[in-house]
């Protein structure tokens, strides 16, 4: 079953126009102007039960409007929404009791009680059975490592300990599916890595869909499996990391550490006839790039068997890499002809 | 799911209980609002029997009376839903299977409960000692005045509901907040009885809400009404709360479509 089913999905809002001046503001006065802005237009995609989407783009691509709709906050203004067999924005409060929502930016915690008086505040508002919930609170609890933290009031928690909490808060009622809007904006790489470890084995062990939307792309390279990338308003990639990674990455770079000083084309003479291109690094160390469709392990062989080599560095184009190239061109066709 | 509502109602009375001590100066505000009027009255009564259908001991009772309920009833429920709306957090709070309208009127209520007991007791017990005010000794009329008074509550946060959920469809309603504050101190008979406005005022007010809130219960307690009166003025609270739930749902119905969450 589909656990996220989004068809021909358009948002539009209508923006207040400021006209300028004082004969502007006399005129805005009276009649205001607006302009339409199409925040996001005609996108579908569908993700099934368990999976980890990563959902990217550029501020104000449409990220968060998409969220917002997804979640039921915001009325599509057209096309079709079913998360969960449910049309979000219609059947709100029986819809929202199946999933969970974290907003990087925005606390779900009551700001002035203690963490423990939210979760058994949620609890009741959630309506989950008293034995379920001590069971999956220990069990939140013991993988966050948020014992002493319970008793204080949110106020006066660390950005990293609130963001716990969060999750926390977003998961008592075991939802099916988890959206998160930047949940990892701000943290350090401590909490990061323990919020990513802690979203996989959630969706591990309780099958839970995950859409996150992010700038880091390193908790992409860490969780997703797949990618949703969006870029005013359109969709412009959607399939695997991997896919992304080998579709856009310029190749690969091996950098061999010689034992003697090497010349530029003593190493491309170890290589001739393949299309692979040397730069030298030092006296001993080289660098060779690698178009991708061809394999390392043949230049590799090439090399190592009429060379002395001390050490030997892969260097795969990274996501970060990839990403801005595509965001600075706007869409992956342009970033084609970029490329080699 | 009632249990959950209620818990609205038991936290924001422990935070309220939290920052109590902002509350000790308002037993003094409202001891002096009472004896302000207090005095300006005896100064337009002079030597006047009554004014207005009013005597001058009824007149300090209901003075103090209606500050009093004032204290209960009073809350910004319409600034919070409104800051809510600008900040977006009330986006938060749409997620949760609850209705948001509801957990406000229980939030309403908790802060109501928090300041009946650490203002309205403690007031009114000044209030008694300072000025000659005459309490009802009938246990009937203290009944009905709590009923009422739980009515004005109802109906004083359905106005704050309405002026704050005003905030989805302008983008500053700073100045509607206010003038609604000024309207319901003159215009629920806080500042002055229904009585001494002229004719066709009183008229139009009679077809407004604003009575339901102070001038209606305030009366019950002085023993202005009686008998068949007392019911026609809970009646009217009534029909005023039935009539208003429309208005919030159709504005809530209206609003949800066109919701924009700020720095979405």
């Amino acid at each position: 079953m589909l656990a996220i089913d989004v068809n021909r999905l358009r948002k539009q809002f209508k923006v207040q126009k400021n006209r300028e001046g004082l004969k502007g503001a006399v005129l805005d006065l009276f009649k205001r102007e607006h302009t339409l802005v199409t925040a996001v237009k005609d996108i579908s995609f569908q993700i099934p039960q368990g999976e980890i989407c990563g959902y990217i783009g550029e501020n104000g691509a449409g990220k968060s409007t998409t969220i917002k709709m997804l979640t039921g906050i915001l009325v599509p203004t057209s096309g079709q929404i079913h998360v969960n067999g449910f049309v979000p924005h219609k059947d709100r409060e029986r819809f929202v009791k199946e999933i969970g929502v974290v907003f990087g930016q925005r606390s779900q915690l009551w700001w002035d009680i203690g963490v423990i008086e939210s979760f058994r505040l949620l609890r009741k508002v959630y309506r989950v059975d008293e034995t379920d919930f001590k069971r999956r609170l220990d069990e939140l609890i013991e993988t966050l490592d948020l014992g002493d933290l319970l008793n204080r009031p949110v106020r006066k928690l660390s950005l990293g300990q609130r963001m716990r909490c969060e999750l926390v808060a977003a998961l008592l009622h075991q939802p099916s599916i988890l959206f998160l809007d930047e949940p990892t904006i701000g943290l350090d790489i401590i909490v990061k890595t323990q919020i990513r470890d802690f979203l996989k084995k959630i969706n591990r062990e309780h099958g839970t869909t995950i859409l996150l939307t992010t700038h880091d792309l390193q908790d992409i390279d860490a969780l997703c499996s797949r990618v949703i990338m969006l870029d005013d308003g359109h969709i412009i990639y959607d399939g695997g990391l991997n896919e992304l990674k080998d579709r856009w990455s310029k190749g690969r770079e091996i950098v061999f550490q010689f034992t003697d000083a090497v010349s530029l084309d003593r190493v491309n003479s170890l290589t001739a006839g393949l299309d692979v291109r040397w730069t030298k690094e030092n006296e001993m160390a080289a660098k060779v790039w690698i178009p991708r469709e061809m394999n390392v392990s043949d230049v590799l062989a090439r090399v190592v068997s009429s060379a002395e080599i001390s050490d030997i560095k892969i260097l795969e184009t990274n996501t970060d890499e990839i990403v801005r190239e595509i965001y600075r061109t706007g869409s992956p066709e342009a970033g084609e002809g970029i490329r080699g | 799911m009632v249990s959950a509502y209620f818990d609205f109602v038991r936290i924001r009375f422990l935070t309220m209980l939290a920052y109590r001590v902002n509350y000790y100066s308002g037993i003094v505000i409202y001891a002096i609002n009472i004896g302000a009027y207090y005095f300006m009255w005896r100064a337009i009564y002079g030597d006047a029997e009554t004014l207005g259908g009013f005597t001058a001991a009824q007149m300090t009772t209901y003075i103090a009376v209606s500050w009093m309920a004032r204290a209960f009833y009073f809350n910004n429920l319409d600034r919070e839903i409104s800051n809510e709306i600008r900040d977006g957090s009330v986006a938060v709070q749409m997620m949760r299977p609850i209705s948001y309208l509801l957990v406000k009127m229980m939030q309403g209520f908790g802060e109501g409960i928090f300041r009946m007991l650490m203002l309205m007791v403690p007031g009114m017990i000044v209030a008694v000692l300072l000025f000659p005010v005459s309490l009802p000794t009938d246990p009937m009329r203290w009944v009905v005045f709590f009923v009422m008074l739980w009515f004005s509550f109802l109906i004083n946060s359905q106005l704050n509901l309405l002026t704050g959920l005003f905030a989805f469809f302008v983008e500053n309603n700073e100045g509607l907040m206010r003038m609604k504050r000024v309207l319901i101190d003159l215009l629920s008979g806080v500042l002055l009885p229904i009585t001494f406005f002229p004719g066709w005022a009183k008229t139009l007010l009679e077809w407004l809400p604003f009575q339901a809130i102070t001038y209606l219960p305030s009366s019950v307690f002085t023993g202005r009404l009686n008998g068949e009166e007392v019911w026609n003025a809970l009646y009217v609270q009534i029909a005023w709360f039935l009539v208003l739930i429309v208005p919030i749902l159709l504005m809530w119905r209206s609003a949800r479509k066109r919701l924009f969450v700020q720095g979405g």
